[in-house]
């Protein structure tokens, strides 16, 4: 929670100072991430959207992996072709963002089925916002998750808003979980800001689904402290009262505090940790910086298979033109 | 007269609209309490309130649905996607709908509705707030396909869409939603649909461009007169309907034809105009038709600078146009 935290606010920073074109944060939402993850087998698979930094790292996706994503230089598993944020790693099932909501959605749903045709004990977590709950994807991979009571667990990280949309604004529905029972299998609220909680609820959604109980939707309530990314702000629609109100449930401080009363957890350990942190991060992100861009004609790559004759006279035609010197690098 | 960026004229365009005429009314994501991402619709829930500027559910598909609806009943929704690349949840309900309610119903529903979309790359957006899909739109019968690429025309055009009797895909180029500005005619200012604009008249070969590229487009042109190659360029602004007449008139002129556009080539809307030219003017050419494009693959983030056409492609497909024949 710490790293993501302090990923988090070194990404601002150097998205602010133009080292990284974009960027969204995650500040709030970390308990919840991190929570399930946790509650997660290794080889469950993920589906998320763009905002799950804590899943990520909790998995074991590295810094360097994730920072050379934010740059896309040579060493970006995803080869510069998306923006930053919208990452995905086979290794640690990790599967690639998008950015059109929803569409995750029955994806999850589809693998989980796989999964159990092949008898692999697993789970697929699909990962979305409280917006992302209108969307037509939502609603037809509840449908088919209760109708095949695919092993799935949906995983609404309710954060209060969908950029400028306040969650009352999405649905007359008194909460997002119910939302399950028209679906016909169980919907549960949790605070999201607990890490515990969290780690219990999605620890027993997924006993359940292996057990052939069928799938869960799970609300996480929580809140984004933050700007929805760096092109937004959040001034314009939100008031200060209402995030100082949240941020007094500040996640990480409540792990802390509870870290401290229930552990031997101390204030010492904490700052060493925080420093710890901040270093790994300073170093990682020297070394991504310091990475060679990405090969020119590389993005004509991975269109297929085996490319069209069409794109092979067009990469021809690329490398013609940089040969020339007409265009450059 | 007022000089204003694009996104300001497509402001001011609605406004214009919504003044003019009750029946107007704006649906989409973001767009009142925040003014839309791009601040398209800034101001406008404060000066309309939101009964006609309404903040709706995060979904494409309600949004162009309702708006269906209501134009049904007979008033002039204008439904904004907060970017192209957002549509496909509401593709059902333009391209199954929307398109074919007048042909369906034998002429008894028409359904005017206006759909709104920042479309385009250069703004390192990667691959889903980049991309260029009117051919998408164009080969649906039924829709009419509008790019402005000034503010003067956004706003023109705007008003004709909104007062059109068919349903138009009005696309904003945002890659230029700020970076140029223009003297825009205050009040009400139509420019007709299916007339292109001739952007820069010359004698030696034609540039057929669109929205954003027009930049590119129009610098190359200059570039190519240092080297005494004066190009005709063409800005269609209404790709359906088409303005086939200067376009041939063009070409018949310079016999060489250079067509730029960001959208990937294989089925782009280049292969249209070129269709046409090779149709009905082909007689004309000097030399082989050349288009200047987008890629065959998705939108790329890191290495966008590579994949749009860039003026230093234009000049170079237009030089050898220009030497052949
Ligand atoms: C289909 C679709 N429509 C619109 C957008 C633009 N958009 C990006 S994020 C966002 C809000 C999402 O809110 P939510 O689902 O609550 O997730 P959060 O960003 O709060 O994590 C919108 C409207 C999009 N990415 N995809
Ligand atoms: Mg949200």
């Amino acid at each position: 929670m710490v790293l993501a935290r302090a990923l988090d606010e070194r990404c601002l920073s150097l998205q602010r100072q133009g080292r990284i074109g974009f960027y969204v944060p995650l500040e709030g939402q970390e308990a919840a991430q991190v929570g399930c993850a946790l509650a997660l087998d290794p080889k469950d698979w993920i589906f998320p959207a763009y905002r799950e930094l804590g899943v990520a790292l909790a998995r074991g996706v590295t810094l360097p992996e994730l920072l050379d994503q934010f740059i896309g230089n040579s060493g970006d598993r995803l080869k510069g072709r998306q923006m930053p944020n919208h990452y995905g790693y086979r290794a640690q099932n990790f599967v690639v963002a998008s950015s059109p909501l929803g569409t995750q959605i029955p994806q999850a749903v589809g693998a989980a089925l796989a999964a159990r045709r092949r008898g692999d004990p697993i789970v697929t977590v699909a990962f979305f916002g409280d917006g992302s709950t209108s969307t037509n994807d939502f609603h037809a991979g509840l449908n088919f998750a209760g109708v095949f009571r695919s092993p799935t667990i949906f995983f609404c990280q309710n954060n209060q808003w969908a950029i400028s949309m306040p969650r009352s604004r999405q649905t007359m529905s008194a909460t997002l979980a119910e939302k399950a029972d028209a679906y016909g299998f169980r919907g549960v609220v949790v605070d999201g800001t607990d890490l515990g909680q969290v780690y219990r609820t999605v620890t027993e959604a997924r006993t359940r689904a292996l057990a052939g109980d069928g799938p869960t939707l799970i609300e996480a309530q929580v809140y984004r402290f933050g700007p929805h990314s760096t092109s937004d702000d959040p001034k314009r629609y939100r008031s200060d009262p209402e995030v100082a109100e949240w941020r007094r449930r500040d996640p990480l401080l409540r792990t802390k505090e509870h870290l401290m009363t229930a552990g031997d957890w101390t204030e010492a350990k904490d700052t060493a940790l925080w420093t710890e942190v901040r270093g790994r991060i300073a170093e990682a992100w020297k070394a991504a910086e310091a990475t060679s861009p990405l090969p020119p004609t590389s993005f004509l790559d991975d269109v297929f298979s085996t490319p069209t004759p069409q794109l092979e006279n067009q990469r021809r035609e690329l490398d013609d033109l940089l040969a020339r010197k007409v265009i450059h690098e | 007269m007022t000089e204003l960026t694009l996104v300001q004229a497509v402001n001011r365009g609605l406004a214009e609209a919504m003044r003019q005429d009750p029946d107007v009314l704006l649906l989409g994501e973001d767009i009142g309490t925040n003014g839309g991402v791009f601040r398209a619709t800034e101001g406008l829930q404060k000066e309309f309130g939101a009964e006609r500027v309404i903040d709706t559910p995060l979904s494409e598909c309600g949004i162009v649905g309702t708006a269906i609806g209501m134009a049904l009943y007979g008033l002039k929704p204008v439904a904004e996607i907060q970017f192209l690349d957002f549509i496909y949840p509401a593709f059902d309900q333009i391209v199954s709908e929307l398109s074919k309610f007048r042909y369906r119903s034998g002429g008894q529903y028409p359904c005017h509705v206006v759909v709104r979309a920042p479309y385009g790359g250069g703004i390192r957006g990667g691959l889903y707030h980049s991309q260029s899909t009117e051919a998408f739109f164009c080969h649906t019968a039924g829709l009419k396909v509008v790019i402005p690429s000034t503010p003067a025309d956004a706003k023109g055009l705007l008003l004709t869409a909104i007062h059109d009797e068919d349903p138009v895909m009005f696309l904003e180029p945002k890659r230029i939603y700020r970076s140029i500005t223009g003297e825009v005619p205050d009040g009400d200012y139509r420019i007709p649909f299916g007339k292109a604009r001739v952007a820069r008249e010359g004698t030696d070969l034609t540039l057929v461009a669109y929205g954003a590229m027009m930049v590119p487009t129009l610098a190359a042109a200059e570039r190519l007169a240092q080297d005494g190659l004066q190009a005709e360029v063409l800005d269609l602004r209404t790709l359906v309907p088409l303005d086939e007449a200067t376009l041939l008139a063009s070409v018949e002129k310079t016999g060489r034809l250079v067509i730029v556009h960001e959208a990937a080539r294989t089925a782009g809307f280049g292969a249209e105009i070129a269709a046409i030219v090779a149709e009905k003017a082909l007689y004309s050419l000097k030399a082989p038709i050349v288009r200047v494009t987008g890629y065959d693959t998705p939108f790329p983030y890191a290495l966008e600078h590579l994949y749009l056409p860039s003026e230093e492609r234009i000049v170079e497909a237009a030089r050898g146009v220009g030497r052949t024949g």
